[in-house]
């Protein structure tokens, strides 16, 4: 039955940009083994009887025109940055990375 | 620092090369994937932004169905099963060009999978590339990275970011590993890449040009040992954006890998660059493992349903395919493999078609756009297409020819009046007053005008010696302005000799 170790929850931690203390990670191995045992439970009851679902809302995506409407102005699109630049979002410098 | 290399043909020799190709189509929809925002190359930075397109929250994506027609004209193009039910995913990752965090795309339900294509090489062989799956995602901004030397990550102080592109629709085609290329691994990797850019164009999905970024591919290349079956650790070169990158990264990475294989080195799994000005890779960063972009369905996307009405609709607006396409006005023009390859080559096919159905022949229309048309193309350094020239235009000049109107000579000023702006060639054969002289008379004058200045090369004439015709020719296209027919004058003076 997969469970998350420490290591697990520390490199999701860093995936996602969050430093965790030791404790957290303690708190969060817990709650999310609960998670996990809950879709264990879940895969245990689905047998072969049960038809395999991608999505649980019984809808399809509803396509829209390709034709266009009103864009933000570049004022409006910059509004929310913490600092812009000549039209355009100023981000920290990129250690190497993609 | 340099890295050590084998030498190429010493690298093949030892070692079975194992490779596969990413490539990311634009697609050149009128707006973007999930919003209405209108796509235009080279716009203002962020002006061709919506709240989806900058991941605001409580904004919603709404799928184009443009794009999914897109998708699945490229999935038959490339024998793909199509899905009737797609899903899309989101890909999580950091990078500032992503205003949400995470990509849109399609993970273990793509809309198309399980294809291939016959790619034909220079030689005529033709070798077939699996498939694994042509799925639909969305592109990031654009980073400019300010403050280090010459706009590289390496030293910038920070980067601007324009998210004009972030939305941009993609279909990113994986081949599976293409296995058995050995020698030719790079050979068909360039011509896979141009198969697919013939036929992006021929459906009219995406502008295809690979210096715009329309194209670009990422590059996976591994190395074993002769006669073994498991693959080795491969490299991922990424974003390749022309045809020479694409084989230049294929052998620069077969000549790395088997150096460092040979040594008894491990090959690193890891992302690297191309870069045109030393033409070699260069290694960038341990690659994530697809787990670490912790894929999940799109919980703001339902399932995308493909009716079979709407893929039958879109197989009857199928065009020909561009090899079926070349091979039918190969035999249509009776051009040899080689001519056809010249054709090719000059990328002349679309103007030469055109030129035919305006009237020329074909090895009229082949003479024009592969000989002046090129040369004046190449040296303003822009496309066929792109010259003040149109094929109505040469067919005309064509029919002046056959007509007897122009001469080579002419014909030549003609189509360099077009060229230079002067008009459609009735226009400047009018301006200038080109005019083929084959009137006897005005020529025979020329022809004892020539000769009385020539008496010696009359004598050598006389006495059975050919070579000076030139000379007495050239003296008569001089008197007529170069609107002399050549043919006609040889005549006369053959009937003067005797």
């Amino acid at each position: 039955m997969p469970t998350f170790t420490r290591e697990e929850i520390e490199h999701l931690g860093d995936l996602a940009r969050i430093a965790l203390t030791d404790e957290e990670i303690t708190r969060l191995q817990g709650e999310l083994n609960v998670i996990a045992e809950s879709i264990n439970k879940v895969q245990e009851v689905a047998g072969d009887d049960v038809a395999p679902t991608a999505n649980p809302v019984p809808l399809e995506a509803y396509l829209r025109p390709d034709v266009a409407e009103t864009p933000l102005t570049q004022e409006e699109a910059t509004a929310g940055a913490p600092v812009s630049e000549s039209g355009m979002f100023v981000a920290p410098r990129i250690l190497g990375e993609e | 620092m340099a890295e050590k290399l084998m030498k190429y043909a010493d690298a093949v020799k030892q070692f079975d090369p194992v490779f596969g190709l990413e490539t990311h189509v634009e697609l050149s929809t009128n707006t973007k994937l999930f919003c209405p925002a209108h796509i235009e190359f080279g716009g203002e930075p962020n002006s061709q932004l919506t709240p989806v397109s900058l991941g605001l929250p409580g904004s919603l994506p709404v799928i184009n169905e443009t794009a999914v027609d897109y998708a699945i004209k490229l999935g038959l193009a490339l024998h793909c099963e199509i899905a009737e039910w797609s899903q899309f995913a989101r890909k999580n990752y950091f990078y500032p060009d992503m205003p949400r965090d995470y990509q849109i795309s399609q993970y273990d339900k793509p809309t198309n999978g399980n294809g291939y294509l016959d790619v034909e090489l220079e030689d005529g062989t033709v070798f077939r590339v699996q498939i694994e799956r042509a799925h639909i995602e969305d592109d990031a901004g654009k980073n400019t990275h300010v403050g280090g030397a010459d706009g590289r990550i390496e030293g910038a102080d920070h980067s601007l970011v324009d998210y004009n592109r972030a939305g941009v629709p993609l279909i990113e085609i994986v081949t599976k590993p293409i296995e058995g290329a050995g020698e030719r691994a790079p050979e068909i990797a360039g011509a896979y890449m141009r198969a697919i850019r013939d036929i992006v164009r021929a459906l009219n999905i995406s502008h295809a040009r690979m210096e715009q970024g329309n194209m670009r591919a990422d590059v996976n290349v591994s190395l074993r040992p002769m006669g073994s079956k498991e693959f080795g650790t491969r490299s991922e070169t990424k974003n390749v954006n022309s045809f020479r990158g694409i084989e230049k990264t294929m052998q620069y990475e077969i000549r790395r890998q088997a150096a460092i294989l040979a040594d008894g080195g491990e090959i690193l799994q890891e992302t690297r660059h191309w870069d045109e000005a030393t033409q070699t890779t260069a290694g960038g960063r341990v690659k994530s493992d697809a787990d670490d972009y912790r894929y999940f369905p799109d919980p703001d996307l339902v399932m995308l349903h493909i009716t079979k009405d709407r893929i039958d609709r879109i197989s009857k607006e199928m065009p020909e395919m561009p090899r079926e396409r070349r091979n039918r006005l190969q035999q249509e023009w009776q051009f040899s493999d080689l001519e056809m390859r010249d054709v090719i080559n000059a990328d002349a096919l679309d103007t030469i078609e055109a030129t035919v159905s305006a009237g020329a022949s074909a090895s009229g229309a082949k003479k024009w756009w592969l000989g002046e048309l090129s040369r004046e193309a190449n040296a303003k350094g822009v496309s066929l297409e792109e010259l003040d020239i149109t094929p109505e235009d040469v067919a005309e000049v064509e029919k002046l020819i056959a007509d007897g109107k122009l001469n080579d000579k002419l014909a030549k000023q003609t189509v360099a009046g077009v060229l230079a702006g002067e008009g459609h060639p009735a226009d400047v054969v009018k301006a200038h007053g080109y005019q083929v002289v084959s009137d006897d008379g005005a020529l025979v004058a020329a022809v004892d005008e020539a000769f009385a200045a020539n008496p010696d090369v009359v004598e050598k004439l006389k006495s059975g010696n050919m070579k000076p015709m030139g000379a007495i020719i050239g003296a008569v296209m001089r008197a007529t302005k170069g609107q002399a027919d050549a043919k006609a004058v040889t005549k006369i003076v053959m009937e003067k000799l005797h």
